[in-house]
């Protein structure tokens, strides 16, 4: 005899509630990375739009970031630690394969009726994980649900590679997601091309610099004419698809917080799309630096915090890195 | 022929860049005449793609020196 299950019964829909960000201390000039590799303040804020960036301390981890970032967005959002379902981290910097680091964090933040895990989509991950957490609040998996985005890069940069030291950064962004009555994320646009695993990638495996050395410890590196080319003229089309989805036009944005990649990724995903004038754009790369999955929940409350972008308006959000990986979708600002 | 793709050359470097469309001659190097650094050359080739439905390599990109050069290659390879 076949027993029915009872299987559990979400939200009609899930919503951001808060965000809240962290940025280390110790600010990094484009001169200071100079003294390493052959470049010039000029050269990098041209190429890049960087004018500075922030690096944690050498004892901060990536979970001690993330737990003060989903502190702050858990108080922000009025939840008590112990509702919260499920925290979901995303980083590919956390230095332990495992354990997670969100299950660290979810200890150290009291979110102690969590389940854990952490995500690693790169600079996509904050949008993966806004994904996954709205699927577990609409199937009743999770009531409210932490999407952390954090790194460390500067512990996996090549300080002497002149194509990727000055773009790379630290910090962390968390988001608190809940149930919601009305629609507040639209449909995901995602996906992953592993034929450009080479695109942006490590110089080496931990495990093969552990049996044959190398010349330097595995750290990141990039095509970076290839991922321009496919960041302008592929992730300005999901970007598109993300709009198309959720039913509305660039028009009707009230901003565009796209991954900080590169500020001239930026401005050619702008002319791309058509970006009506009137829509703000985040532009934090300016003195945050390149943060990966910690780069769009930082962005969005700086603009929100500096009254840049009205609460409950309406944005677009999308992430796009190594793998290569994407994900875009619409969602009611908190 | 090479004309035509000239002056279409011309208008993408103009909106890519802002170069004025008189500057951007034959025998102008990209990056020491017109300024076109790595990236802009990126939005100046797939803008080209698009034109004249040529595929231009990422390999090839860096053989691309002059005006005259891209022009050629889009002519050839058309």
């Amino acid at each position: 005899m076949t027993a029915t299950l009872t299987v559990s019964v979400g939200a009609a829909h899930g919503r951001i509630l808060s965000v809240a960000g962290y940025r280390p201390d110790r600010i990094v000039t484009n001169d200071e990375l100079c003294e390493r590799i052959d470049s010039s303040d000029e050269w990098i804020r041209e190429r890049s739009g960087i004018i500075e960036r922030r690096y944690a301390a050498t004892d901060q981890s990536v979970a001690d970031m993330a737990a003060i970032a989903a502190a702050d967005a858990l108080a922000r959002a009025g939840i008590d630690p112990a509702r919260v379902g499920m925290v979901l981290v995303a980083s590919v910097t956390h230095p332990y394969p495992t354990p997670s680091a969100a299950a660290e964090v979810a200890d150290r933040i009291g979110a102690v009726a969590a389940a854990a895990m952490d995500i690693a989509a790169a600079c996509a991950g904050f949008c993966y994980g806004i994904e996954v957490a709205n699927a577990l609040i609409r199937t009743g998996s999770a009531e409210f649900v932490l999407v952390i985005g954090v790194e460390k890069l500067s512990d996996w940069i090549n300080p002497d590679d002149r194509g990727t030291a000055f773009l790379f950064a630290d910090g962390a962004g968390a988001v608190v997601l809940g149930p919601s009555d009305q629609p507040a994320i639209g449909p995901v646009v995602w996906g992953a091309d592993g034929s450009q695993l080479d695109a942006i990638t490590m110089t080496q495996s931990l495990i093969e610099y552990k049996n044959e050395g190398g010349p330097i410890f595995p750290a990141l590196e990039m095509q970076g004419q290839q991922v321009f080319r496919w960041a302008v003229g592929e992730i300005s089309k999901v970007a598109q698809q993300a709009l198309d989805v959720a039913g509305i036009t660039a028009d009707d944005l009230d901003a565009f917080i796209p991954h900080q990649a590169n500020m001239r990724i930026t401005d050619a995903i702008v002319r791309a799309l058509k970006l009506p004038e009137h829509v703000p754009v985040a532009r934090d790369i300016a003195y945050t630096g390149n943060t990966s999955a910690a780069s769009i929940p930082l962005a969005m409350q700086a603009m929100l915090d500096a009254g840049e972008i009205p609460h409950g308006g309406t944005a677009l959000i999308i992430g796009f890195g190594a793998g290569l990986v994407f994900a875009a979708q619409v969602v009611t600002l908190p | 022929m090479s004309q035509e793709i000239l002056d279409g050359l011309a208008v993408i470097v103009n909106e890519v860049a802002g170069v004025p469309v008189e500057d951007v001659q034959s025998d102008k190097s990209f990056v020491d005449d017109l300024d076109i650094d790595s990236l802009s050359m990126v939005e100046v080739v797939m803008a080209a793609e698009d034109k004249w439905g040529v595929k231009i390599p990422d390999s090839e990109v860096k053989n691309l020196k002059t005006v005259g050069d891209a022009v050629a290659y889009i002519a050839a390879n058309q």
